[in-house]
């Protein structure tokens, strides 16, 4: 345990001084068909924490070359790769000529191949299906924002929640996937490890890092010892062409989509709309990069095989990676920007501003929580990795203890259950159980959704008592319980998931409970907690440091808010041109122009 | 004749107007409208957060009706807008020089 803490400061201090000396860049992205450095990678990356690991000891056995992208047979006609990878596991499609197949001469190996294409159709059916119930999400938030806020920003709040969409999306294609993504293939990985949406994964396996990992003929494999970034997939070029690349870009896409709108509930009522536009297209930056260091094989995931400390960084589906992050955006934001004129009185004191449509920030809610059935068991990128159904339970509890937990807490301040709040102890509850939910068992996932309801209304108000003003909620709905659900990874997890997660399997472990799952404090791996606070850390001084200065320069570029005229008035016509209820003006039915 | 205008609780129009048409009342304008009285409104909650209200809804009655038959009409609204708690409104009987209706050019009470 010491001896880790201390090569993670060495660790700290060595990438803080970037000296050229220690630091060994690569790009690996021109050789991204390749299949043998990618075949290399995960045994490249054999912990050097488990000595003698059962798994280094005996020599692996042989398994179809489109688990590890390699062609092991040349004679056969190539299964691997094909133009988009669609064939994958398949050496013939099935046809009525004599070429195609003719059943009764199958040989087992074909019938393998057949069993390995249906496995990779289900992850990658599950994964799109789920990814679509993220994209609905949307929705979701639009109705919780603008039910939030005054009729007179309908219009403007409900615009902001749509145009993310298109400008997060469009960034994401253009940069946010290949920093994010681009290097994932070479990230670490449990032994016996294959890509559970197909063999064309492989492709991305181009990235920079500190300490780069040579193969025996000192050739460069594109895996690092600390990976920060990914280099690979620009536009989803051509380098990119294939069928599981195309469903895990969907799928990434969706869940960075959800931190970019959650500022925008932090920032309502006031926000520039030309500065949102900006922010639109900035956001991926901040969200790629750390999603590229918990997901995409980087230094956070890393932390259990560099440093001794659990599995290292653990967040399942984004608690931290996601919601952390846009609710730290936001609070950075909220503050830049300042609270709404007359949300605090001469005395500081906050008044009430009451939004404008409570149901619909039910409705909205309601459309969130269904969402999140695609956001949690869908993290998993496999229809064929069973535990999501312990997903799914989890969510659900969690996310029902979180509306108990906050109405609860309203009981005890002496108020009555204010809906809208009620609403937030709800999607406090789901944020939290959203890092570790397929690691706890259903009680841990009850107990973490309760004191996330909890925990939401007293950040509600002590948010507002700093004199930040957060029209939605949004600040201590993702930012304070995104990073409890991070911490509650390494609390509650009991060690039946996650054996080998993030490449660590640690002997002592294996003795002690059959296998290396990842393991809370409270089931007996207090290091995993250390990782899930340094993880935790690194989020809240990233995001700050990176949204600061983001809205600092931004405001140089086009003012972040709007006059003080336009936020009397209401923001739907000086800023979007179109009223929210233009049925609630006084004006003449219908106007003739002569 | 006599202009009788009531300010009631909104709920309770549909009971009024039974009440009104049941005492031989044969029409009635009605408006929706905000108003306050000796007690400045009222407060409402919002996320822990009191603030006012200051204008209140009400519904305000327009009656016509011949000079003998205003003091039924006040005692009939007075006993159907009842509730007996703050806030039940007000009624106000003031003279009318004139009617007329416009599709005859009758004038006076026949004009009701």
């Amino acid at each position: 345990m010491k001896r880790g803490t201390t090569r993670c400061v060495f660790a700290f201090l060595a990438m803080l001084l970037g000296t050229s000396l220690a630091v060994r860049y690569s790009l690996a992205a021109e050789e991204a068909k390749a299949p043998e450095p990618a075949a290399e990678a995960p045994k490249a990356e054999a912990p050097p924490a488990a000595p003698g690991a059962p798994a280094a000891a005996a020599p692996a056995p042989k398994v179809p070359g489109y688990f590890g992208a390699t062609l092991d047979d040349p004679k056969k006609p190539s299964p691997w790769p094909d133009p988009t990878g669609g064939a994958s596991g398949v050496w013939a499609t099935p046809a009525g000529d004599s070429k195609g197949d003719v059943p009764d001469q199958l040989k087992l190996g074909d019938l393998y191949d057949r069993i390995a294409h249906n496995l990779f159709s289900i992850n990658i059916v599950w994964t799109l299906v789920t990814g679509f119930l993220v994209m609905f999400m949307q929705a979701g938030f639009m109705f919780v924002e603008t039910g939030l806020c005054r009729a007179k920003n309908a219009s403007h709040t409900a615009a902001m929640n749509f145009m993310i969409y298109p400008l997060g999306c469009f960034a994401f294609w253009v940069y946010g996937f290949a920093i994010g993504w681009g290097n994932w293939w070479n990230g670490p990985v449990p032994p016996g490890w294959y890509a559970s949406l197909g063999p064309g994964l492989s492709v991305l396996n181009g990235g920079w890092g500190l300490g780069a990992a040579v193969d025996a003929a000192g050739k460069a494999t594109g895996a690092f010892t600390y990976g920060i970034i990914g280099t690979t997939g620009w536009f989803l070029n051509g380098g990119v062409n294939d069928v599981a690349v195309m469903a895990l870009f969907f799928f990434m896409m969706v869940f960075m989509d959800t931190t970019a709108t959650i500022p925008t509930g932090a920032m309502a009522e006031r926000w520039a709309w030309k500065n949102f536009c900006l922010y639109g297209l900035w956001v991926a930056l901040p969200y790629c990069l750390y999603a590229n260091w918990l997901w995409g094989g980087g230094w956070l995931a890393q932390g259990g095989l560099n440093w001794g400390l659990g599995h290292g960084a653990v967040d399942f589906a984004g608690s931290g990676v996601v919601h952390g992050m846009g609710g730290l955006i936001g609070i950075a934001g909220a503050i830049c920007i300042g609270p709404r004129i007359g949300k605090y009185d001469g005395h500081g004191r906050p008044q009430a501003m009451p939004g404008h449509n409570v149901p619909m920030v039910v409705l909205g809610t309601f459309i969130l929580a269904f969402g999140w059935f695609g956001f949690n068991p869908g993290s998993t990128l496999a229809g064929t990795d069973l535990r999501i159904s312990f997903v799914v339970v989890n969510t659900m509890l969690a996310s029902v203890t979180g509306a108990i937990g906050a109405h609860l807490a309203l009981s005890l301040k002496g108020m009555k259950p204010d809906t809208t709040l009620l609403c937030n102890g709800m999607l406090a509850g789901l944020v939290a159980i959203t890092a570790p939910s397929a690691f706890v068992n259903p009680l841990g996932a009850a107990i973490i959704g309760f004191v996330a309801g909890i925990l939401v209304i007293y950040s509600v108000f002590f948010i507002e008592s700093k004199g930040i003003d957060d029209p939605a909620g949004a600040i201590s709905v993702h930012g304070t319980n995104g990073l409890w659900g991070v911490l509650s990874v390494g609390i509650f997890a009991t060690g039946e998931y996650g054996a080998g997660w993030n490449g660590v399997v640690r002997d002592e472990m294996v003795k002690l409970y059959g296998a290396d799952g990842v393991r809370g404090l409270l089931y007996g791996d207090f290091s995993q907690f250390i990782m899930q606070i340094i993880d935790c850390a690194v989020l809240i001084v990233f995001a700050l440091v990176m949204a600061f200065v983001w809205f600092k320069i931004s405001d140089f570029i086009t003012p972040l808010r709007v006059s003080k005229e336009t936020e009397i008035e209401g923001l739907d016509g000086p800023e979007m041109g179109v009223l929210g209820y233009p049925d609630f003006q006084l004006h003449t039915s219908q106007r003739i122009v002569e | 004749m006599k202009m009788v205008e009531a300010i009631v609780k909104p709920f309770k129009l549909d009971e009024v107007k039974e009440a009104l048409t049941k005492a031989g009342v044969q029409g009635m304008t009605v408006e929706e409208v905000k108003g306050f009285g000796r007690q400045k409104g009222h407060t409402e909650l919002y996320r822990g957060a009191e603030y006012s209200v200051d204008f209140l809804p009400k519904v305000k009655i327009q009656i016509l009706v011949p000079d003998d038959k205003a003091a039924k009409v006040v005692e009939v609204i007075t006993e159907s807008a009842k509730t007996g708690k703050i806030g039940d409104g007000k009624i106000f009987v003031t003279s009318v020089e004139e009617v007329i209706r416009i599709r005859t050019g009758e004038k006076g009470d026949d004009a009701i």
